[in-house]
């Protein structure tokens, strides 16, 4: 029983990767369309700064979580297959025209606003999306008939707890956004721009906690389990609350130079912050993969196949771990980098 | 129409999408290697404004190599869930591993892009081998579960239940070795020609500056040497690769050539169509004995036919036109690229003439469909199996609904994005012509 939550947490550690990255990168993607062509501003180009070099490496983030999910727990592929089918598909397609324009937006500039325009909703879209299938999978919509499952959509489409979760996902990939953007660009020593993101993170933030709230207050009605779970967590909640308090105060804190906030104790203690609450969530989930039918148990691979897997990803982390530490330094630290206005036609 | 049969569609019109873009990526990626070796070699810049324009356009292919790749590895776990479900028992480790070979790939392609002009030559050098390698490594794990889906090993079946999992058996099943090797140096070979093709239709323009003539000639060479070199490995892999099936997977060789009855003295039949009725190949022209000195090394060597095997596991007998066209194509493309060459460098003509440079531009899109039978040849061929005598595709398949409309989106998708990849190409190289970059003498990619 030890492996399955052994493999449950690296898939949790994934998960909260590509949470992390995917927030931050869709957000940017939002935002180097929100401040587009603004001449009062660079805004947009610190956004696309950010992307360029890292959208592709975000995606495998993604690609890694789906293969370790299915790669740790083959047995979940026939549920998760049925009831993931329509909102997953939605996800694909918004992605594939999300990459497909972004980087053609820079190759064609005729056409760049309007490619900016499609890539950056579809984008603001995908984390949203992919957080309203969280209330799926904790069973409230789900109608099993023999081995089949179906999604009641009617009932899923008039329950405010989607809602509640997709004003999560578009408050917290926006919040998260900022937030990073303004610390990229305190590093590329541009205080304008700074102000500028610091500003939104201050308004996102307590709407992203809020809705964070209304998401779990909502689902009372539909998975008393889940929400008792979560109530028996609450230590881990509630120090979450307040890794965010302190994570925002520093918003506000003094700096050396003159300027007023820390945005880099800011980023560190909310990505602890999401850390804690998705931990804790992720807890009060089990032993359920699909509630109720499919648990963590069931779903698991055999004892060599897990054992294998885990020197497979041992030896790959080894490998690719000390590469992440050379590209964080060539693209969100290198003075050269952050300051080169050759990066637009080099793009 | 029924679950399965969409499952099917939706998922192989997925994957003849994305291997369009996947071996452009492969196969540009080791251009790219070969230009930036050449320009230090030859000491001219020449080559490093081939190797920023193919980098471009690898910029441009991975907007939807990426993205698309992403789409047929979440529909392999949602259409094949029983599929999936034994891959997760027996072979999960290429899919992981190949997780680190894009990670590769994307990290250092960054750096080769976004950082060329803060690298020294011999760095960059470095950072696109291990693009290519990364892209390479990719394209050898995933054929590595396709060739298990062939012969599949390392594992027992007791009462339907997997046990005794050895998973280094089944990444090194039998298949894996010259399946791999085909499957790379037919990417290498399709995006060589896709290269001749477009440096062919430049030189067919009028009115070129000298400057950029000796351009594209020297683009057009180094995918004429690389395409000549390729072709003559895919031929030769290929054969090993059907040697591999008379050896492992019969009834498929046996569907490929439309063969009926076990024989020795076995005939090779090229095109026509297999027919039951007459137990032979209708309309196609045979060799007699070839089919059994292919597989066997030996003209009276027996070939297995496909009476051998039940009627309901007989893959669909159109296969044997998608291999006459794989192979059909490779020939062709043999004698075109050692024809070119023999042009210029035996005969010493400097100059191609336009008809033979009209051939040169079919090349690049016949290697493409080369690449497409190929495939589709390699996962109908194997049909009704997904996992070769283990496991059928009904059984693989998805029980959920609403395929259909889903079938209907994604094609339009991928027409569409075909059709706006093409465009964008287009536009920027028509924007950011070559003479700008003989002005503009950076190195900087
Ligand atoms: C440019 C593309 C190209 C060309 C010119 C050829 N092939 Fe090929 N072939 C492929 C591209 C390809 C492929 C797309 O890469 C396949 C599909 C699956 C695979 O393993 O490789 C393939 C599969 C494949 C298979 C089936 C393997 C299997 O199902 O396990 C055989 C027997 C051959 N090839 C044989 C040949 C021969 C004898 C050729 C003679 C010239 C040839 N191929 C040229
Ligand atoms: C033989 C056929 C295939 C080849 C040669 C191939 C090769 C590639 C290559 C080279 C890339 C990277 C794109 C680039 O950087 O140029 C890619 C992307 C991808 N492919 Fe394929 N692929 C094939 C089939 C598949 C299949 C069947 C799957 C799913 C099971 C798959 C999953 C992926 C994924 C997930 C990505 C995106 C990775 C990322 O996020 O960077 N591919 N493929
Ligand atoms: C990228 C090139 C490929 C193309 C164009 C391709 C094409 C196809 C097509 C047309 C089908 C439907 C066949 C049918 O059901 O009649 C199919 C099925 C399938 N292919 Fe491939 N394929 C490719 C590579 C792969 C690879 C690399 C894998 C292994 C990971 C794979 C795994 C499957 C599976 C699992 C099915 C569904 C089950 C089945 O029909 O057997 N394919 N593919």
């Amino acid at each position: 029983m030890m492996e399955a939550y052994v493999a449950i947490i690296i898939i949790w550690l994934f998960l909260f990767f590509y949470a992390l990255g995917g927030a931050i990168d869709f957000g940017a993607g939002f935002w180097s369309m929100f401040y587009f062509g603004r001449k009062d501003t660079t805004a947009a180009s610190i956004a696309n700064l950010y992307l360029t070099p890292s959208w592709k490496v975000t995606n495998v983030f993604l690609v890694l979580f789906v293969v370790a999910l299915v790669g740790f727990f083959p047995h979940a592929a026939f549920t998760l297959g049925s009831i993931m089918i329509v909102p997953v598909s939605f996800v694909l397609i918004l992605l594939i025209i999300r990459s497909a324009f972004m980087v053609y937006s820079y190759s064609v500039q005729k056409y760049t606003k309007a490619f900016t325009y499609i890539s950056g909703i579809t984008g603001l879209l995908i984390p949203a999306l992919m957080l309203s299938i969280l209330p799926i999978i904790i069973g409230g919509f789900v109608e099993v008939v023999g081995d089949r499952h179906y999604i009641l959509y009617d009932r899923l489409l008039t329950s405010p707890t989607l809602y509640a979760h997709i004003g999560f996902g578009l408050a917290a990939e926006l919040f998260l956004s900022s937030l990073f953007l303004s610390d990229y660009a305190r590093e590329a020593k541009s205080m304008e721009t700074y102000k500028v993101y610091r500003k939104n993170a201050i308004i996102l933030g307590p709407i992203m906690i809020g809705m964070a709230v209304a998401a779990t207050m909502t689902l009372i009605p539909e998975a008393m389990w889940m929400v008792e779970n979560m109530a028996s967590q609450w230590h881990l909640f509630a120090l979450s609350v307040i890794v965010f308090s302190v994570g925002y105060s520093a918003l506000w804190w003094p700096s050396r130079k003159g300027r007023v906030g820390q945005p880099r104790v800011a980023v560190v203690f909310m990505m602890i912050q999401i850390g804690l609450a998705s931990f804790a969530y992720g807890w009060s989930h089990m032993p359920y993969i699909v509630y109720p039918k499919l648990t963590l148990y069931d779903a698991l691979t055999n004892n060599q196949m897990f054992y294998s897997l885990l020197w497979g990803y041992g030896i790959g982390m080894a490998i690719i771990v000390p590469l992440f530490y050379w590209f964080w330094r060539l693209f969100l630290k290198d003075k050269r980098y952050l300051t080169n206005e050759e990066v637009d036609d080099v793009r | 129409m029924d679950n399965v049969l969409l499952a099917r569609m939706l998922f192989g019109s997925s994957l003849i999408f994305h291997i369009i873009f996947a071996t452009l990526g492969v196969g540009l990626t080791l251009m790219i290697l070969i230009a930036e070796i050449l320009r230090v070699v030859r000491k001219d810049d020449d080559y490093g404004i081939l190797a920023k324009r193919w980098t471009k356009a690898v910029a441009i292919l991975l907007g939807v190599a990426i993205p698309s790749g992403t789409i047929v590895a979440v529909m392999l776990a949602l259409l094949w869930p029983g599929f999936i479900e034994v891959v997760g028992q027996v072979i999960a480790l290429p899919f992981t591993l190949e997780i680190f070979a894009f990670f590769i790939e994307a990290l250092f392609l960054s750096i080769y892009v976004y950082a060329a002009s803060r690298l020294s030559s011999t760095m960059r050098i470095i950072s696109v081998f291990f693009v290519a390698l990364g892209a390479t490594a990719s394209a050898v794990l995933i054929t590595n579960v396709q060739s298990w889906m062939n012969t599949p090993t390392g594992f027992n079946v007791v009462n339907g239940e997997i046990t005794d999992v050895r998973p280094w058996e089944a990444v090194l099943n039998p298949a894996f070795g010259y399946t791999a090797v085909h499957v790379a140096s037919s990417a290498y070979m399709a995006t060589a020609f896709v290269v001749a093709s477009v440096a062919a239709y430049q030189l067919l323009k009028p009115n070129l500056k000298a400057s950029e003539k000796t351009y594209h000639r020297k683009g057009l060479m180094v995918a004429l040497v690389f395409g000549a070199i390729t072709s003559i490995w895919t031929a030769t892999n290929g054969h090993a690769s059907a040697v591999g099936l008379h050896n492992n997977v019969p009834v498929k060789l046996a569907a490929a050539e439309g063969l009926f009855e076990t024989q020795s003295n076995a005939p090779l039949a090229i095109f026509g169509t297999p027919d039951p009725e007459a137990n032979r190949v209708v309309g196609g022209i045979e060799l007699p004995g070839m089919l059994s000195y292919l597989a066997t090394g030996s003209l009276d060597g027996v070939v297995v036919g496909l009476n051998e095997f039940p009627r309901d596991e007989w893959p669909p007998l159109f296969v044997h036109t998608l291999f006459n066209i794989m192979v059909g194509i490779g020939t062709l493309l043999i004698g075109l690229s050692f024809g070119a060459l023999a042009y210029r460098f035996i005969f010493k003509k400097r100059e191609y003439p336009n008809w033979l440079l009209i051939p040169i531009i079919g090349s690049g899109p016949l290697a493409m469909l080369g690449i497409e039978t190929g495939w589709i040849f390699a996962c109908i061929g194997r049909q009704p199996w997904t996992i070769y005598g283990i496991q059928r595709t009904a059984e693989a398949a998805t029980k959920s609904a609403n395929l259909g409309t889903f079938f209907v989106i994604f094609l339009t998708l991928y027409v569409f994005l075909l059709v706006i990849t093409a465009l964008v190409m287009r536009f920027y190289f028509r924007r950011n012509p070559l003479i700008n970059e003989f002005n503009s003498q950076s190195p900087s990619v």
